[in-house]
């Protein structure tokens, strides 16, 4: 019986090998990253312990950017594509022929590159000196003129952030909550019926209460995911997101990491941490107001 | 019980407008979807010289060419990206196959000293956002020579806590009378594993598959860190680089070619597995 006592080591070793050289040390090896004080990369030397690394993100200009930058597009994508999720998942629910046509045809984004595709969107938006591109050309049809989106005011540019954040994330949302909205119990809905309560009333009162936990569970999966914006940012306006203005949080800490302003571990681990409290912050609240408002 | 027939009526008018506008909506955001893929589409098969010259893009062509393809598989390594990727994806999510099953099957079926709190621990490191962990491991490839190599790309990558969860949950669902008439018979626990609980467990392991391919043929970020040499970079980092060297400045019709080129695989892959991967994703996948 010995021998087998030991075997599950054996068959866990290739994973804890992995998992302990590339999550639990790292995990470690940051905190102590983020308290070295005048870190040199290239010699390994540095002063001595402190909170310096965490001023100095704090006071940086790069930092105060991409902390407004990711602060609005979560402000505005989290509850805006929650909401046409939700829509769009009602309307699903509602209709018979075409539904499975048109719930696949809505997974499709999840599975493309983001790389790809916002290279699309780049040129749909984008202002040449051969054509102002396809979105300006349907504003200028209404009227008005048109606006560099890639490189222009600020405002422009989040639009387009904020439009193809959403059109990145509006996948999973449909799905997960479609799914919750075809195992509602039918039988509550027949006997609301029944009784006359209107639709309005249905689902105020039936609907939504029944699928609230799903609703919160993707309002904090979009807060984590929103606040790690990055990918989605160097698709649209290429990786100097600096020079576009439209960095984010985690573009920081690759910025600090890596390439022309690279070579500061020390900062990049200082920013990853700020960035991991104001998440966790912000699930623990969204978990608490869950708790209370929730009724399942 | 004239009013009555009125009211129903009104009521299947007011039904059918109803429906009409839901379908209205839904066809809507259909388009809004599919449109980035129809114009990339539209565009890698106009011509450079048509394109530059439409100052309104036309929504349709008469004269589809496939020159932008040859262009983008000659002028720049997009092939080069291409291997590399399809090297990245197999052998990532190979060895990550190996490590989960194993690691699934010590959790599902093996008694050990520790197994509970050690499967605790696995399910606490979920909540580790890659970010706080990328810095560390950057610095562990660059000081290990492994910048720019296979070994650098693939390995922080093989081991996933998530996939180790859910297959675990899914071997334990087997009866475990057949595992112990298979022990009285003498076949060996690894025979045990890839004979009966593999098998069993295949959809399982077919969405675990997928959704690492999809995983490995998008990443972007670590591949970025740990490469500077092209001759090294995936599709995505192969994007990055086209849009900012590729090409010379404005041939968007050569860009797009790529862009289609890159998309395909997956498209073809989620044509055929579309029921897996989204019941794989909706049991506890996230965007990413």
């Amino acid at each position: 019986m010995n021998d087998r006592n030991y075997k599950g080591f054996l068959y866990l070793l290739p994973a804890l090998l992995f998992l302990g050289i590339f999550m639990v040390y790292p995990l470690i090896d940051v905190v102590i990253y983020s308290l070295e004080e005048g870190y040199n990369f290239a010699s390994g030397n540095f002063n001595g312990y402190g909170l310096y690394n965490f001023k100095y993100v704090l006071h940086d200009p790069f930092f105060i950017q991409a902390l407004k930058n990711t602060s609005i597009i979560v402000i505005i994508t989290v509850p805006l594509s929650t909401l046409i999720a939700l829509l769009i998942s009602l309307g699903l629910n509602s209709i018979k022929p075409f539904r499975e046509f048109l719930q696949t045809l809505y997974f499709l984004p999840y599975v493309t590159n983001t790389l790809a595709v916002g290279l699309v969107f780049m040129i749909l938006f984008k202002k040449t000196p051969y054509s102002d591109g396809l979105v300006n050309l349907l504003i200028n049809s209404l009227g008005y003129s048109s606006v560099d989106f890639i490189e222009g005011p600020y405002a422009a540019k989040m639009f387009v952030m904020c439009f193809y954040t959403i059109w990145i994330v509006m996948p999973f949302k449909i799905l997960i909550l479609t799914s919750a909205l075809s195992s509602v119990n039918k039988d509550y809905y027949n006997a609301a019926r029944v009784d006359g309560t209107s639709r309005f009333r249905i689902f105020y009162k039936i609907t939504l209460p029944m699928i609230s936990p799903m609703i919160f569970y993707l309002i904090i999966t979009g807060f984590i995911g929103a606040f790690k914006a990055y990918s989605d940012e160097v698709a649209i306006f290429g990786t100097n997101l600096n020079e576009a203005g439209m960095n984010t949080i985690v573009g920081y800490v690759y910025d600090m990491l890596y390439g022309d302003s690279g070579g500061y571990p020390s900062f990049a681990g200082a920013a990853s941490i700020i960035l991991f409290v104001i998440v966790f912050t912000i699930t623990v609240i969204n978990l608490l107001i869950s708790k209370n408002k929730v009724n399942v | 019980m004239e009013n009555l027939n009125q009211e129903n009526k009104k009521r299947k008018i007011y039904n059918n407008i109803k429906t009409g506008l839901t379908y209205f909506f839904l066809a809507f955001w259909g388009i809004i979807v599919l449109f980035p893929f129809y114009w990339m589409l539209l565009t890698s098969v106009k011509s450079y010289g048509s394109y530059n010259s439409e100052y309104i893009p036309a929504f349709f062509t008469l004269h589809p060419t496939l020159q932008n393809y040859k262009e983008a598989f000659t002028a720049v390594p997009l092939f080069g990206y291409f291997i590399n990727t399809l090297i990245f994806t197999l052998v990532t999510t190979g060895l990550m196959l190996i490590i989960t099953l194993l690691s699934a099957f010590a959790f599902a079926r093996l008694n050990f000293p520790g197994k509970n709190v050690i499967f605790l621990l696995f399910l606490s490191l979920m909540m580790i956002p890659n970010e706080l962990v990328v810095i560390t491991n950057y610095v562990t490839i660059t000081n290990l020579n492994m910048r720019n190599s296979y070994p650098g790309l693939i390995l922080p990558s093989v081991a996933s806590v998530f996939f180790i969860y859910l297959l675990k949950e899914n071997f334990e669902q087997v009866p475990e009378e057949i595992y112990k008439a298979a022990k009285v018979d003498g076949t060996s626990d690894l025979k045990y594993l890839f004979k009966v609980l593999v098998p069993i467990s295949r959809p399982t392991v077919i969405t675990i598959i997928i959704l690492k391919v999809i995983e490995c043929w998008n990443s972007y970020v670590w591949p970025r860190l740990v490469t500077d040499n092209p001759r090294y970079f995936l599709v995505s980092n192969g994007i990055q680089e086209i849009r900012e060297n590729g090409f010379g400045r404005e041939n968007v019709p050569a860009m797009m070619a790529s862009v289609v080129a890159v998309s395909i695989p997956l498209i073809i892959l989620f044509l055929i597995f579309h029921k897996r991967i989204m019941e794989g994703v909706s049991r506890g996948g996230t965007k990413g």
